[in-house]
């Protein structure tokens, strides 16, 4: 803190006089703490690289796109962009130049982000060293390296305009909602996308398929949405990485770890009061499977050998460190991509300075077929009264391959 | 050639128990802190996986955690007289190797030492006389008390979440616990492993002897809990791989669990593994160290700069650093003086074992500290007059594991290879149980370190060499403490028992224990002692040394506890005081 603001007193310094000083400071702060609850620096820092300096694939339905440079480097960054550019960029998705960002930079949700915000952003920004790092950024295979195929999906797709507040809600609910509708972007992996990548409206918050994980639904939803959480135990999830339910793993693990642990506890409330007061919406919950059905207990037979010691026979887990699998959303998806991954692959929880260990799950897809796999996925699916369809071996089969093909690792 | 690093302010030597926890401290304080680990980087999530670590094979008998012989070992020979020869395959003892250090590979057993240990020279003089003292003997004090530690007792058994009953809280006697353990200032942080049949046998029949027996506290532990550095753990799964192995469940307090998930968020901090530090550099008046020279896993070698080390490794290795540097007089047995080396000791043991009828102990239903203890027969807490030795024991009917490669006890008789052996092992494995007394060693002017005149490593420097054996002192109380078990064990319904007390020669061969102890110890003179009352070098005031090597003669327990205890009080001098005032925080 004390490098910072020297940082800021210096750059202050250097074209101000110093009662200047203060406001520039928490200007840049506040712009640091809005970059924080964006997460902009998960997709435009890869590792190992300075921050903000751009170039990660960022993995999209249509191929790869890599994240541009933001800091200030004139010829490799956005050292030449005015505040006015910015907030372009940021509201209407268009460089400077007229030409059309991928809706993979999510302005569909940073249109809804206030100029004074889109403005601390950017003084935070230019902060930040520059790097020079040159970034391809029209990696994208034909017809979709054509940006001018934009106008046509921001047509569909896209609907500019600030966050508006609702008057007949309470001041952290609003704030809940520009922070989620916003600048947190939720719905990018929270929301079902239609055929061309764009959020379904319809369907906002009610889970997704990303990159072989599933974000779930996050909706008041009680079997597979936040329903069952009190405000407390999102607001621990969101601050911690864990709560007594579960722990954060994957690209969740990812946003935890670099934005919401780092967010304040008001931000981190309003987000849950919106979550838990904006409404309900999930399938219809099918009837469990009888436990005699034969995967079933061939299911449990896996799971006494395999999973017992950690999930306990009760399948409520060690709060903080085995997730409950009794009445948990992730288990109960509709979709158990992420189920089956995180059996066949094993995953590592989230570790932020709250919640330091992060324990894992060891990957049990060298010792466990597929069908096992589906068996013990299909017990935990229904049993504690627990309801979800049942997995099969084909499901299973096809998660192997796309994980191992993600990884680069033969399945 | 040797390449100059920038300085930091502390450099650590040996990333276990004692390094992780002053590199987190310190860090905290805001110093810039470097540890150098000679053994690689080991995680729970990475290196401790469910499905791959109940592996007999690989971690007990290939030994992956341990230090591998071919990189370090130590001579060894029973008297001053014998020629010393490497040990090529660990055996007595297991040194380990890697972050975690002997803190990932340990049972758990985690004991306060009494009372009566920091002070067992002036209470024996006392209470029996001079000539109670075994001869040939070096036994002092310590130049600490245990109610100074207590607090420091406590700060580790809280961060280690060890799972106990506590038998004196500040002074009242509490049913269940150890009623001869010092005051305590509050509860164990968890409450006590639940017990097996075996150790509800022995608690019966101790307590219809009139002994007073509780639950052994336990770093394998019984409920969650979060430590004070906000490290979470897990109750014990009973699964019985302990000791040699790493813990998969998060349930053995160890540098992994209980302290690295804190200590590599710190900015401050950096760990190197692989980097063998090769000697404590001096300034020319050999009163300052200047840093250390380390080599790496490419066998670079490098100058790390800082200003103070802390050397943090298991005890044998702290000794030769010492010597190996030139801190301190080495010691010198013909002449009696001298300081490093001085003083090693390791652990008595005696016991009883018998093989009951109709029963089924599950032995693999284990932890590494489950067990039930009585301490009546520990330290002073029984009249010694007559007995002919000083010292005592703590007395347990524990399981550590029932491991399928290493657990087949057999009656004495039974053909070691066959279809009898075959049958007897089928026949005996619910069957056995012991009760094992863990004993005291005093130090003597023969049992010491020192620097092997023949033999080296591979970087060409001497190996440490031991000059050890058990003196009749330690003797006389393995055969006496070994009745006692054999008394309680019959009590228990044994109808025939094999009593084992130490016979022959010590030697390397069978494990024993890994509990060595001394070299590098504390006390009120540097004549006598390598470091003052705070683990500070009496010769080299910006190094500190940590571990069991600081002990001036070893109690009738396992040294962890008490190894932690010395930690935090080291640390609170080192942050306290040393900082602000840089020097000898003990005028000799």
């Amino acid at each position: 803190m004390k490098r910072l603001l020297l940082l800021a007193a210096l750059l202050a310094g250097a074209a101000r006089p110093a009662w200047a000083v203060p406001d520039e400071y928490v200007q840049i702060e506040r712009g640091r703490a809005l970059a924080t609850a964006g997460d902009c620096i998960a997709c435009h820092t890869p590792g190992g690289r300075p921050s903000f300096s751009g170039g990660r694939a960022i993995e999209t339905p249509f191929g790869v796109i890599r994240s541009a440079n933001l800091t200030p480097d004139a010829e490799t960054g956005i050292g030449a962009w005015s505040a006015d550019d910015f907030y372009r960029a940021m509201h209407q998705g268009r460089r400077p130049d007229g030409t059309h960002l991928y809706p993979a930079f999510p302005y569909p949700y940073y249109t809804k982000v206030t100029r004074a915000d889109t403005d601390a952003i950017y003084a935070f920004l230019r902060t930040l060293p520059p790097v020079r790092n040159p970034v391809d950024r029209n990696a994208l295979p034909f017809p979709f390296d054509i940006r001018a195929s934009l106008i046509a999906w921001n047509a569909i797709n896209f609907t500019p305009g600030e966050w508006q507040p609702d008057p007949a809600r309470s001041a952290e609910y609003n704030r809940g909602a520009y922070l989620v509708d916003g600048l947190g972007h939720c719905g990018a992996c929270h929301t079902p996308m239609n055929l061309i990548g764009g959020s379904k409206d319809s369907e906002y918050l009610q889970g997704n398929q990303i990159q072989s994980w599933i974000a779930p639904n996050i909706t008041g939803d009680q079997l597979v949405g936040l329903g069952s959480w009190s405000v407390d135990d999102i607001v621990e999830y969101l601050r911690t990485g864990r709560n007594a339910k579960t722990q954060a793993t994957g690209p969740m693990g990812e946003v935890i770890e670099a934005s919401t642990s780092h967010m304040p506890d008001a931000d981190l409330r309003a987000i849950a009061a919106y979550l838990k007061e904006r409404g309900a919406a999930g399938p219809t919950a099918p009837a469990p499977l009888a436990a005699d059905d034969a995967r079933m207990t061939a299911g449990r037979s896996i799971f006494t050998d395999t999973c017992k010691a950690c999930h306990v026979e009760a399948g409520t887990g060690i709060p903080f460190l085995f997730p409950s699998l009794a009445g948990s959303q992730n288990v109960q998806q509709t979709d158990p991509t992420t189920l089956i991954r995180v059996v066949v692959s094993g995953t590592k929880a989230a570790q932020t300075g709250a919640a330091p260990t992060g324990p894992a799950m060891p990957a049990l897809g060298w010792r466990l077929g597929d069908d096992q796999v589906a068996a013990v996925l299909t017990y935990i699916r229904n049993s504690w009264g627990n309801r979800a369809p049942p997995v099969s071996a084909g499901d299973v089969a096809s998660v192997r391959k796309s994980v191992a093909r993600a990884s680069g690792t033969p399945n | 050639m040797v390449r100059r690093l920038p300085p930091k302010d502390v450099v650590i030597v040996g990333l276990g128990w004692t390094g992780s926890i002053l590199a987190l401290e310190l860090a905290r304080a805001g110093l810039e802190v470097v540890a150098l680990e000679r053994g690689p980087w080991r995680d729970t999530a990475t290196d401790f996986n469910i499905g791959t670590t109940p592996d007999e094979l690989r971690y007990s008998i290939r030994h992956e955690l341990f230090l591998r012989p071919r990189q370090e070992t130590v001579t060894m020979r029973n008297t001053p007289d014998q020629l010393a020869l490497p040990i090529r395959r660990w055996g007595s003892f297991l040194p380990g190797n890697g972050v975690g250090g002997a803190g990932v590979h340990w049972n758990g057993q985690t004991w306060r030492f009494l009372p009566n240990d920091f002070k067992i020279r002036s209470n024996t003089i006392a209470r029996y006389g001079d000539k109670a003292l075994p001869d040939g003997n070096h036994i002092q004090d310590w130049p600490v008390t245990y109610e100074e530690l207590e607090p420091y007792y406590d700060r580790f058994e809280y961060v280690a979440g060890i799972s106990g009953k506590a038998g004196n809280l500040k002074g009242a006697t509490q049913p269940g616990g150890n009623p001869f353990e010092g005051a305590r200032a509050r509860e164990y942080p968890t409450k006590p492993l639940t017990q097996g049949y075996a150790q509800d046998l022995f608690t019966k029949a101790a307590t219809e002897r009139g002994l007073h027996p509780f639950p052994r506290p336990s770093a394998n532990i019984s409920e969650p809990y979060t430590n004070p550095y906000g490290c979470r753990m897990a109750p014990c799964t009973f699964c019985g791989f302990c000791e040699r192995f790493g813990c998969a469940n998060y349930s053995k307090s160890s540098p992994q669990t209980c302290v690295l998930p804190a200590l590599m968020r710190e900015p401050l901090f950096e760990a190197r593994t692989e980097c063998e530090v090769t000697k404590v550099n001096l300034s020319g008046d050999g009163k300052h160290a200047t840093g250390v020279t380390y080599v790496d896993s490419q066998g670079q070698e490098w100058e790390q700069p800082g200003e103070l080390v802390i050397l943090c490794a298991f005890s044998f290795f702290n000794v030769r650093l010492m010597l190996l540097s030139g801190i301190g007089q080495p010691y010198d047995r013909d002449r009696d003086e001298g300081v490093v080396g001085r003083n090693y000791a390791y652990q008595s043991a005696g016991g009883s074992t018998a093989f009951f009828e109709n029963v089924n102990f599950n032995p693999f239903a284990a932890a590494g500290s489950l067990g039930a203890a009585v301490d009546d027969y520990n330290s002073d807490n029984f009249d010694h007059t007559n007995l002919g030795f000083v010292g005592g024991a703590s007395i347990t009917c524990a399981y550590t594991n029932g491991r399928p490669i290493l657990y087949r006890p057999v009656p004495p008789g039974t053909p070691t290879w066959g279809s009898a052996w075959k049958r007897a092992v089928k026949d005996n494995y619910q069957k056995v149980t012991s009760v094992g007394a863990q004993g005291s060693v005093m130090s003597y002017r023969d049992c010491f370190l020192d620097l092997d005149p023949t033999y080296k490593d591979p970087l060409g420097r001497p190996l440490l060499r031991m000059t050890f054996d058990y003196k009749n002192n330690e003797r006389k109380l393995s055969d006496w403490m070994s009745d006692r078990c054999d008394e309680i064990i019959r009590a228990m319904g044994a109808k025939t028992t094999q009593k084992t007390p130490i016979r022959g020669p010590w030697s390397v061969i069978p494990y024993q224990t890994t509990h060595n102890t001394g070299g590098a110890i504390m006390g009120d003179d540097p004549k006598t002692s390598a470091l003052n009352r705070y683990l500070q070098s009496w010769d080299v005031p910006n190094v500190f040394v940590m571990g069991a090597s600081a002990f001036p003669q070893n109690a009738g327990y396992n040294p962890t506890g008490t190894v932690g205890a010395l930690t935090y009080w080291a640390l609170d001098a080192i942050r306290d005081r040393y900082l602000k005032s840089p020097g000898p925080l003990v005028q000799a």
